[in-house]
């Protein structure tokens, strides 16, 4: 299946994309983030929340569907 | 009709406010933590809408730098304190209403005290030590807080705590690695971000008090000023991150928040306090091209990026002193050293420039 991954804030500068598609099977969040790890291995030091279709989950949420994932870091800036 | 009618007149015309609403707007009371590119927007609509009575605190003075996106100062204001420049300003804008200026540094003493005396906080705060301390100050009070924080052309916007609605820990229950989310002063900002962001959390105070639209209530909003996109993000309740600080509350007033959010203390010297030491261990840790140079203090020169491999050839005992170009790099050099053994150490705020400029100042 497809999915649409999304990079906010340092994210998208880790990986130097705001925006990608990936072909992979359904499987956990937690097995989508260490395949986006070995790809840009900087995710990696960064703390961020997963939403799958705007929704935040945790990291046992297993993804079936076509659906489109959001990282969303923290931000301090004011 | 009356003044006070015609200064709110393009608001009450509106039916979903009227004269009812107005009236809600005048009973309301909301503290704006910071002062800052979020508080400033957030303030002047704010008063200028009619808010009965606003609470504004924020330690910090007003600096140049600060002027691109703070937007109710000027030249005049440079050297002030933020709260206090901003209430003389807002009284301006409309002096129908209360506004109370704290010029002080929100802190566990004060936080519960300050929260309970309004009904609403909005977080214009720029670290995660502070913004930890204002959700839990929130959740004990039972106040809602509208967040709003950005990073670089990225904003967030949220309601927290509102009718049994998440709080900001649900959504991060535990703050970054420190150091790891570089701040405005270290990336940069672009000025009309906070305007909108603020602008958006003002927004939301209004619908709060006025009890119209959907509230941002347990959602992230995100905001993009580069691709103009906005995207919002439910966020999940999580009752036992609410009631561990609920838990905690006895002992709110004693806890470091700074330690929490793993922020070593840095102690900071001013310019004008350093020339005359004697005794001291003067650390330069600019590159070697970059002026001007302050010979007076006899300083090392170790380039930031060599710190570590020359630690060795350091005086362990000796109070130590590191500056750089402005201020940043000194603080960066300060964690090393901490972290090598180094106790008695500081930098100079401002750096070499806020240096070269006493310098030049004495010089007659």
């Amino acid at each position: 299946m497809e999915l649409t991954i999304k990079y906010f804030g340092m994210l998208a500068e880790v990986t130097a994309i705001h925006e990608e598609q990936i072909q992979i099977d359904s499987c956990s969040v937690a097995q989508l983030l260490e395949k986006l790890k070995d790809q840009y291995p900087k995710l990696g030091q960064n703390d961020f929340k997963v939403a799958v279709n705007q929704q935040l989950v945790d990291h046992t949420y297993s993804i079936n569907n076509q659906v489109e994932i959001a990282l969303l870091p923290p931000f301090a800036g004011g | 009709m009356d003044s006070l009618h015609s200064r709110y007149h393009r608001q009450i015309i509106l039916s979903e406010i009227g004269t009812i609403g107005q009236e809600k707007l005048n009973a309301a009371k909301v503290l704006v933590i910071g002062a800052g590119g979020l508080g400033c927007p957030a303030l002047q609509y704010l008063v200028a809408a009619g808010i009965g009575t606003i609470g504004i605190i924020d330690f910090d003075t007003v600096e140049t730098s600060n002027l691109h996106r703070q937007i109710l100062y000027g030249e005049s204001s440079i050297g002030k304190n933020k709260a206090i420049a901003a209430k003389n300003r807002l009284t301006d804008l409309n002096p129908d209403i209360i506004i109370n200026a704290y010029p002080e540094k929100l802190t566990t003493k004060n936080a519960l005290t300050l929260f309970e005396a309004y009904d609403i906080i909005l977080d214009g705060t720029d670290n995660f030590s502070t913004r930890y301390l204002v959700n839990d100050a929130a959740v004990i009070t039972k106040k809602p807080l509208v967040y709003g924080a950005i990073f670089k052309f990225e904003g967030q916007v949220a309601v927290f705590n509102y009718k049994n609605g998440p709080t900001y820990r649900c959504l991060f229950p535990e703050p970054p690695k420190a150091g790891s989310v570089p701040s405005c002063s270290e990336i940069g900002v672009l000025g009309v971000l906070p305007g909108i962001i603020g602008s958006m959390q003002a927004n939301e105070v209004l619908k709060i008090v006025l009890g119209i639209g959907d509230v941002l209530n347990g959602k992230l909003m995100m905001y993009d000023c580069l691709s103009a996109q906005f995207s919002s993000f439910a966020i999940p309740r999580v009752d036992t991150q609410i009631s561990k600080v609920l838990q905690a509350a006895k002992k709110f007033k004693t806890t470091d928040y700074d330690l929490f959010c793993g922020i070593i203390s840095i102690k900071e010297v001013q310019a004008s306090e350093v020339f005359g030491l004697k005794n001291i261990q003067f650390i330069d840790v600019r590159e070697a091209h970059e002026t001007p140079k302050i010979e007076s203090l006899h300083p090392l020169y170790i380039p930031l990026g060599s710190l570590e491999e020359k630690v060795h050839t350091l005086d362990y005992n000796k109070e130590t002193i590191v500056f750089c170009q402005s201020g940043v790099r000194s603080k960066k050099a300060v964690e090393i050293l901490k972290q090598q053994g180094f106790h008695n150490i500081s930098h100079i705020k401002g750096g070499a420039i806020a240096l070269f400029e006493y310098q030049s100042s004495k010089v007659v």
